[in-house]
């Protein structure tokens, strides 16, 4: 896969400066050098970065309570790269929904960075995604017709920022799309599309960024490709990868691996022989 | 988000479903164009009539007769023959902010002259009658005050009058034959009126004038039990426009003493009462033009609402991305609410230029014979923007913030 942006990446000089004492809120800049060393995950200088503490999830259809989550903990720290796996119906989707921020458990706290956010508004909760998270779906999810850039512009421009295109460009020179920057999704190959969903899941520079089935869309090759980058990404600027999936090639490629089945977690262990791309 | 950037976003999503957001213009560009436009031809007509009324001549009051009372059946009014010259005469003889008084006796003949027989009006009046009723002679000369005394048989034409009997020749010295009833005599043409314009009955270029004392004298010969000569009504002209409303109760109150009755049998009228009426007449016409075209511009706004209710659910999944990359319920309204309000703000704009065309085409025809005044003013324009902006707002709303409350998750699974 292409590496050739990683040289530049300290030249951007836009990115947010950490400096490692601004305690639960700090985020390290995935586009600054400093903010880790490579090959090295960055053990955690304060708390986790994800800390679930019996977390519960109850839908109601009708009369029938389904329970989803059964009371989920786990911690997750700064430059993990784990994968929460199991099958249809364990619950996963609805645990990565949660860590995503994207819904609320019924039960449980969850910390994100030190901040209670299971109890937090639509707004804030909105506010949360866009300034901690990062999101890789299936599906790529792009918006239609806008092109690459401006794909990786929509979180800066929710977050209010002003050097948009400079960071934007930085992102996507992050995962080697420098050449496509002004391509429509319809002009762009599968790899092509998750790069430029990866880019936007990176560019606001968040705690954690999140991957359902990222590779479910493409062919083994592009699928190794894309594992590569996510790869590089933790290894190089030390980001917290979170991979939801069912697939045991992705599972093999991080360090972590944790099994859900029922809504809880049957097993949570490190990776033997972590696999590496590239 | 910015309002700058929500109209960025607003505007490229316009521009990429350039048909649709054309389609739903449309039903703003209709109804705004038909506002303006109708409601232009109302303050045409509006206009005109002022210009018509205020022609007839400054600070005027117009006093009719009114109905008589026999036996409990009351006559239509205007109808009593109960205003006499020598009314006149006292009118202006004994109120002093009076300026003039020009009786009115009308009739209608049949003028007859070089082979052509023409049925027209007959307005016999005194020599006051250009002065006070601001209505001048364009060739020849009106008739004074010693050919009304002497009852001469002379006749000023109205404007129309001359041009069909004489066409462009002047008529002044030639002789002409008016028949009223059985009675016909020769009179010379002394004068041409010029043209006021206007249509229908009360066209003053479509009447031949003739001195008040010949009329009573030699054509008819109405009189009151009393044995004075009848008037149709009286124009008179006030000196100042503030000493209006005096005249009116002096006026009234010298003819009750001279007509002896405790009812007033008489009506005075001044310009500004009849340019009320009309007014009024003619800015309920306006009124109803402009709602009848707002319906239209209701249904634009319906039509908006529609396409945003379908744009919202075709976007779903979009607005599930924007929401997971943080997009705020206020981004997501902000985002529609302006989609929805630069359709209509456009299409208003569109609509008003169509409007103004509209106008300019229904100036340009005429409806017998007669153009149609088609007015756009800049207040009518104005409202119709602004209406069509807050007709996008309104109707916008409900599409809009049924997008901002989508939840993120049912949102992106929405295929």
């Amino acid at each position: 896969m292409s590496m050739r942006a990683t040289g530049r990446i300290g030249d951007g000089a836009t990115g947010r400066r950490g400096d490692g004492a601004s305690g639960a809120g700090f985020t390290p800049s995935p586009l600054d050098p400093h903010a880790s060393s490579p090959g090295r995950p960055v053990a955690s200088s304060g708390g986790p970065v994800i800390r679930l503490r019996g977390i519960t999830k109850v839908y109601r259809m009708g009369s029938v309570a389904v329970h989803a989550l059964r009371g989920i903990s786990l911690d997750v720290y700064r430059g993990e790269m784990i994968a929460i796996m199991g099958p249809s119906g364990s619950g996963k989707s609805t645990l990565m929904n949660i860590i995503g921020c994207l819904d609320q458990p019924t039960g449980g706290s969850y910390e994100l960075d030190g901040v209670e956010v299971s109890q937090l508004a639509d707004d804030e909760l909105a506010k949360v995604r866009n300034r901690r998270i990062g999101f890789v779906f299936q599906s790529f999810n792009l918006l239609p017709r806008l092109p690459a850039l401006r794909q990786v512009e929509l979180p800066l421009i929710y977050a209010g920022a002003d050097d948009r295109r400079t960071r934007a460009t930085t992102a996507l020179e992050l995962v080697g799309l420098t050449d496509r920057m002004h391509h429509r999704p319809t002009e762009l190959s599968g790899g092509q599309q998750q790069r430029v969903a990866i880019a936007r899941a990176l560019v606001n520079q968040p705690s954690l960024i999140l991957a359902d089935e990222p590779t479910g869309a493409l062919d083994s090759q592009t699928s190794l490709e894309i594992i590569g980058i996510f790869q590089q990404l933790n290894r190089e600027h030390g980001i917290t990868v979170v991979f939801v999936t069912h697939e045991h090639d992705i599972a093999e490629h991080t360090r972590r691996t944790i099994h859900l089945r029922d809504g809880l977690v049957v097993s949570d262990g490190p990776v033997a022989n972590p696999r590496v791309v590239g | 988000m910015g309002v700058i950037e929500s109209f960025r976003v607003a505007l490229q999503s316009l521009d990429a479903n350039r048909l649709r957001s054309a389609l739903t213009m449309l039903g703003i560009i209709i109804g705004v164009g038909a506002v303006i436009g109708l409601t232009s031809v109302g303050r045409g007509a509006q206009n005109a009539v002022t210009d018509r009324i205020q022609g007839m001549g400054t600070n005027l009051l117009f006093v009719r007769p009114g109905s008589t009372q026999q036996g409990g059946v009351r006559s239509a009014a205007g109808s009593a023959p109960t205003l006499t010259m020598e009314d006149g005469e006292a009118i202006a003889e004994e109120i002093p902010t009076v300026l003039g008084v020009a009786p009115e006796a009308g009739g209608f003949v049949q003028v007859i002259s070089q082979g052509q027989n023409l049925g027209t009006r007959i307005v016999a009046t005194n020599a006051m009658y250009p002065s006070v009723r601001n209505h001048n002679v364009a060739d020849g000369e009106f008739f004074t005050r010693q050919q009304v005394e002497s009852r001469s048989l002379v006749v000023v034409l109205g404007a129309n009058v001359a041009r069909t009997l004489f066409g462009d020749a002047s008529p002044v010295d030639q002789m002409i034959g008016l028949s009223l009833g059985p009675r016909r005599m020769s009179f010379r043409v002394i004068g041409v009126m010029e043209a006021k314009g206007g249509t229908g009955f009360g066209n003053q270029d479509d009447v031949v004038f003739m001195p008040i004392t010949t009329m009573q004298e030699r054509l008819s010969r109405q009189r009151t039990p009393g044995g004075q000569h009848v008037v149709g009504n009286l124009n008179v002209q006030v000196a100042e426009e503030r000493e209006m409303d005096r005249t009116v109760q002096e006026i009234g109150e010298l003819l009750r003493r001279r007509h002896r009755v405790a009812q007033d049998d008489f009506h005075v009228q001044s310009q500004q009462d009849i340019l009320e009426t009309a007014n009024q007449i003619t800015g309920i016409m306006t009124i109803l033009l402009g709602a009848i075209a707002g319906i239209s511009l209701l249904v634009g706004g319906i039509g908006i609402m529609n396409i945003m209710l379908v744009s919202v659910t075709e976007r779903t999944r979009e607005i599930g991305i924007r929401k997971a990359v943080g997009a705020r319920w206020r981004d997501i309204m902000l985002q529609f609410l302006i989609e929805s309000m630069v359709v209509s703000a456009v299409g208003g704009i569109v609509g008003i230029i169509l409007g103004v065309a509209i106008a300019r085409i229904l100036a340009g025809l005429e409806f017998s014979g007669q153009a149609l005044p088609a007015v756009v003013t800049a207040d009518s324009v104005l409202t119709a923007f602004v209406v069509s902006a807050a007709v996008g707002l309104f109707f916008g709303i409900y599409p809009a913030s049924r997008a901002a409350r989508l939840h993120p998750i049912e949102a992106l699974r929405y295929e």
